[in-house]
């Protein structure tokens, strides 16, 4: 036997020993730990699926192709087609039409109404994307140049109940076409909905005639592929966009990147909680056993053999929870896709079933952060207990002097002033990285400086009490002013889950009440009419446009035409919206910011364009500023030396539809510059007395009335406020779990400090206090310190509020909003907080003034 | 065995408890220290474990300056040749008595079987055969000092310090607990410094001696 078997001997011992007498604080501790890591490692693993499941579902739409060609608009005209082909360098070019067609029937669900078709050449795909390649009937093999067959994948014919032969109905702007389905695909990733046809029958039943998608290229061996990407983006001009997969990939890890890493950073708050429990359930355990660490230094431990053993128990606690959590985490990354498909409510990757693995590094980190955090929850009280003087900790009375470190104030107003200053840094890499920072230290700050205001505060009321009679609250204050780091691990568990909860109600009140407020604002109308509900197939004709203006009743009607532009091809498409707008009052229909030009000052030489926020942060489209626009007649390729038109910024509006940005222009400038004459919306003004269900019986009459869908603004806010709150619901769960371990560690907090109390409400008892004396005077000191904690709670949770409305948001998702107080709700959350927490501490103190406390002032410890 | 040579030693707030002390302990002799409350035993059995040190003056344990030693070194010095009695017991609550006795020896990286072995047969000889399973709380306070002696005793260290060793104990327990510290350190060859305001518990050392504030000295008489 080693010396150094000896001593693990010993240390088993002793950690065998607390953590047998003390399960249940240690099961608390542990499953704090396991619930932030499995929320953390559940939510990075449900994001990577569905984001790597999202990506190749992007990419094999790409095939095998070196360089893509695109429009700046979403089609093209053809004739560039040829112009490529011919090209030396390509050995092959492959055109495609890929479009959003929308689905009748299956409007209820706006996200999931559409099918993508891609309208392929056959022979070329076959080289280039051969797994989207329909497979017909061996004896119909013509199916495949059809004008009426569509191949399906498996997840399409699932998703729309069709089968081999069935008829498909669809719609093309107010016209219902049928297919027939042809067949299945030769290979699709599991879930991906897609339908294919011949590209010549495409373009003809989505009257797409002439215009293309994209062009996918295969290169020639042996040419240079960045050089020949330089030349033909150069020779095409600034209307098309020559772009590789990784620009694909790009493009799609950016539209979801913030949103990804704020779900991540929620789970990460939880766990923070996590670790804060473990640091309160190691400090307040580090103190009780205070004498029997001076014993065993007394006795011949060195002090690094003391602080190995406390920062051993520490990892042990973290190991555990953390291989808890993952398991936890990797359970319900699991349970959540098979229910929810790995979208979370974002929208952000629906329409793809990802698949669950396991990533073995991701789990690694994790691990590491629940015991990072654990350890670092361990490592004060364990470096306090291994430099206390052993002949002084043996003397009882000495526990509050332990933790006399967390009243210097000095660290707590460091870390708050770093918080402000990192609040007002700039974004990085286009993520608030500062914002959490100072999050983080405003939190932390703000913990480590509840010791010294809790000792100030209570010390008052108790000199305020010592005017007034009774004894239970001048006990309860004397001990909370005197032991005040010790109320300060409680009132850190308090301040901590309810500044978190505060911080994120407001946060989402303010949001949700900037949303409500913007919908009125930009849905002005009476009644808005549209095609079938999304897509890029919908549409209204002139004619039809006129019989819709003809409905009776009718005051004002404005048409809307909508659609996309790509301005940088690794970031998602600008949503471009033409409709009339008033040059002399803009803000009538636009939600516009503070920035916009004053209306006289608009030159008359450009064309005035209004904006989003997201504009101004992603492309510097501030107001005022001349910029180009890649608008224009679409004509043959490479563009004939056309002066294009000037676009100037007149003013910023605020969406929070479109994060990657927006774009709005007068109807009639856009149809001057385009020659596109159709339109996709329509929002009518009712004569006053006329009721919307008039004038949609009406137009329902019209030839092409049922093609049409009609909403109230009504409607179409109870619909984006489901959307919006259906979006926060994973948000309510996280901001739940951390109340839950807020809870817990005010559970634990209490129970450690009155199991270390034992003695003291033995003498208690002895000199003359009823049990129940004792827990009304532990009932008082819960409610205090919670009345307190929720106080500072509410103060810090408001500061990071702040830093959430006006930092995280605008830096994450490009917008602006107002900021708005849910009193009510936060006020049941505290009430509720109030009593829990005054519960906990009485259940907490009924075990310590049993008959065992009585005998535990003749014990020793 | 110790040596104490003008040892000075202010308490923090600035009040003087020794001045000048100077005693040496010879191998085998058990004395007793009795004193006014405040006048610096506690204090003096701190400063020769090594657990605080001297404003000024030297200890000498076996030739060796305790107070010049580290801290790391201090601690081994202590864990081999020193063994503890408090008032206040100081029995770990969560391990079993056979492993609370265990303790100094694992601490001296004795194998954990031998250790075991040895804390059941120190335990039979303060009175406890049979009961190396049981906890601390299934015992008296009579009881809980026997394990304490046990503990003090087990590694066969050169010193004992006792303080107030009865202070929580009534008479005739306290005399039965006196006279095993006394029988344990005679026949284990060590020295002792039992800290008492026991007249009768200083009775049962070889001699007494009184400190004042003038330092050390002999008490009257010397009961066996």
């Amino acid at each position: 036997m080693t010396a150094s078997s000896s001593r693990s001997t010993l240390g088993l011992w002793l950690l065998s020993g607390e953590w047998r007498a003390h399960r249940l604080q240690i099961a608390v501790a542990i499953c704090a730990i396991a619930l932030g890591v499995a929320l953390g490692f559940a939510v990075h693993l449900i994001n990577a699926a569905a984001f790597n499941e999202f990506s190749a579902a992007a990419r094999s739409l790409s095939g095998q192709s070196d360089l893509q060609v695109r429009g700046v608009q979403s089609t093209f005209d053809e004739s560039l087609y040829p112009l490529l082909a011919q090209r030396p360098e390509i050995e092959l070019a492959n055109p495609v039409l890929e479009l959003d067609v929308a689905i009748p029937g299956n409007s209820g669900d706006r996200r999931n109404a559409t099918l993508k078709i891609l309208g392929l050449d056959i022979f070329r795909a076959a080289i280039i994307s051969p797994d989207v390649i329909g497979i017909p009937d061996e004896d119909r093999l013509f199916d495949m140049l059809e004008d009426d067959a569509i191949f399906l994948s498996p997840a399409a014919m699932g998703w729309l109940k069709v089968k081999r032969g069935d008829t498909l109905q669809l719609r093309v702007g107010t016209q219902a076409i049928k297919l027939r389905v042809a067949g299945g695909l030769v290979r699709t990733r599991a879930g991906q909905r897609l339908g294919v046809m011949d590209i010549g029958a495409a373009q003809w039943r989505f009257q797409r005639l002439g215009q293309l998608s994209r062009i996918e290229l295969k290169l020639v061996r042996g040419i240079d592929h960045d050089r020949f990407k330089t030349a033909l983006a150069r020779d095409l001009g600034e209307r098309y966009l020559v772009t590789e997969t990784a620009d694909q990939e790009a493009r799609v890890a950016n539209m979801s990147r913030a949103y990804r890493v704020n779900l991540n950073m929620l789970a990460l708050v939880a766990l923070f909680t996590g670790a804060f429990l473990v640091f309160s359930t190691q400090a307040l355990s580090i103190v009780r056993r205070r004498s029997q660490f001076a014993l065993l230094r007394v006795i011949g431990w060195t002090r690094q053999q003391l602080l190995r053993q406390i920062l051993l128990e520490g990892a042990l606690l973290g190991s555990l929870g953390s291989l808890l959590g993952l398991g936890l985490g990797y359970l319900a990354a699991a349970g959540a896709i098979y229910v929810f498909g790995g979208d979370l409510g974002s929208g952000f990757f629906s329409g793809v079933k990802p698949r669950l693995h396991f990533d073995s590094l991701a789990a690694s980190v994790f691990f590491l952060l629940g015991l990072a955090v654990t350890l670092l929850g361990s490592a004060a009280p364990a470096a306090e207990a291994a430099k206390a003087k052993p002949a002084v900790a043996l003397k009882p009375g000495s526990e509050d002097t332990a933790l006399s470190r967390l009243a210097n104030p000095w660290p707590a107003l460091t870390c708050l002033g770093l918080g402000a200053l990192f609040a007002g840094l700039p974004p990085v890499f286009e993520l608030p990285v500062f914002g959490y920072l100072a999050i983080a230290l405003l939190l932390i700050g703000g913990i480590a400086l509840m010791p010294r205001l809790s000792a100030s505060i209570f010390s008052m009321l108790l000199s305020m009490m010592r005017r007034m009679s009774g004894t239970l609250p001048a006990l309860a204050l004397a001990r909370l002013a005197n032991a005040p780091n010790q109320a300060a691990i409680a009132l850190g568990g308090i301040v901590s889950s309810f500044s978190l909860v505060v911080a994120m109600a407001i946060m989402v009140a303010s949001f949700r009440v900037s949303v409500d407020d913007w919908l009125r604002h930009i849905l002005p109308a009476d009644l808005y009419v549209q095609t079938t509900a999304a897509g890029d197939a919908r549409g209204l004709y002139p004619e039809e446009m006129k019989s819709i203006a003809a409905a009776p009743g009718v005051s004002r009607i404005d048409f809307f035409r909508s659609s996309q532009i790509m301005l940088d091809p690794a970031r998602p498409a600008v949503a471009l919206t033409a409709r009339p707008i008033d040059l002399t009052d803009p803000a009538s229909i636009l939600p516009l910011t503070a920035d916009v030009m004053e209306p006289s000052l608009l030159p008359e030489d450009a064309i005035p364009i209004w904006v989003s926020e997201a504009m101004v942060d992603l492309y510097g489209f501030k107001a005022g500023t001349r910029v180009d626009l890649p608008l224009g007649a679409p004509g043959p390729a490479p563009s004939s030396g056309r002066t294009p038109p000037a676009f100037i910024v007149a003013g910023v509006w605020r969406d929070y539809g479109r994060q990657f940005g927006a774009i709005q222009m007068r109807l009639s400038d856009y149809r001057a510059l385009t020659g596109d004459q159709k339109v996709n919306d329509a929002a009518l003004w009712l004569e006053s007395g006329v009721k919307p269900e008039q004038v949609i019986t009406w137009l329902k009459r019209l030839p092409f009335g049922e093609a049409l869908e009609f909403s109230t603004p009504g409607e179409i806010r109870t619909l984006s406020l489901n959307i919006f709150d259906r979006s926060f619901a994973v948000t309510y769960l996280l901001e739940g779990v951390a109340i839950i371990i807020g809870l817990s560690g005010v559970a634990a907090s209490f129970s450690a400090q009155t199991l270390a109390r034992a003695r003291e409400f033995g003498i208690l008892r002895h000199i003359g206090m009823t049990r129940g004396q004792i827990l009304g005077m532990l009932g008082m000191e819960g409610a205090c310190l919670t009345a307190l904690g929720i106080m500072f709670g509410s103060m810090i949770g408001w500061c990071i509020s702040l830093i959430l409305v006006f930092i995280v948001n605008p830096q994450s998702f490009h917008w602006t909003m107002q900021m708005s107080l849910p009193w009510r709700g936060l006020a049941a959350v505290a009430l509720t907080l109030l009593a829990l927490a005054s519960l906990t501490a009485l259940m907490s103190g009924r075990h310590a003034v049993s008959g065992k406390a009585v005998r535990a002032v003749r014990e020793d410890w | 065995m110790l040596e104490l040579r003008n040892i000075d030693k202010a308490y923090a707030g600035g009040r003087q408890v020794l001045t000048s002390l100077s005693y040496l302990l010879q191998p085998g002799e058990y004395v007793a220290i009795m004193g006014e409350s405040g006048v610096g035993k506690s204090t003096l059995l701190n400063l020769i474990a090594g657990l605080d040190s001297p404003d000024r003056g030297e200890i000498l344990i076996n030739g060796t300056a305790i107070s010049s030693l580290s801290d790391n070194a201090a601690t081994r010095l202590r864990r081999k040749e020193f063994g503890f009695v408090f008032q206040a017991f100081h029995i770990l609550p969560h391990l079993t008595l056979r492993q609370n006795v265990a303790l100094p020896l694992l601490l001296n990286d004795a194998a954990v079987k031998h250790a075991e072995e040895r804390a059941e047969r120190m335990l039979g000889a303060v009175g406890l055969p049979g009961r190396a399973g049981d906890f601390p709380r299934q015992l008296s306070g009579g009881e809980l000092q026997r394990v304490a002696i046990a503990r003090a005793l087990v590694h066969r260290p050169a010193l004992i310090l006792a303080d107030e060793p009865t202070g929580n104990l009534d008479p005739d327990t306290a005399h039965e607990i006196l006279m095993l510290i006394r029988q344990e350190i005679k026949e284990n060859g060590a020295s002792g410094i039992l800290v008492t305001h026991s007249h009768a518990a200083a009775a049962t050392a070889d001699r007494t001696l009184l400190l004042t504030k003038e330092g050390l000295s002999p008490a009257a008489q010397r009961i066996k």
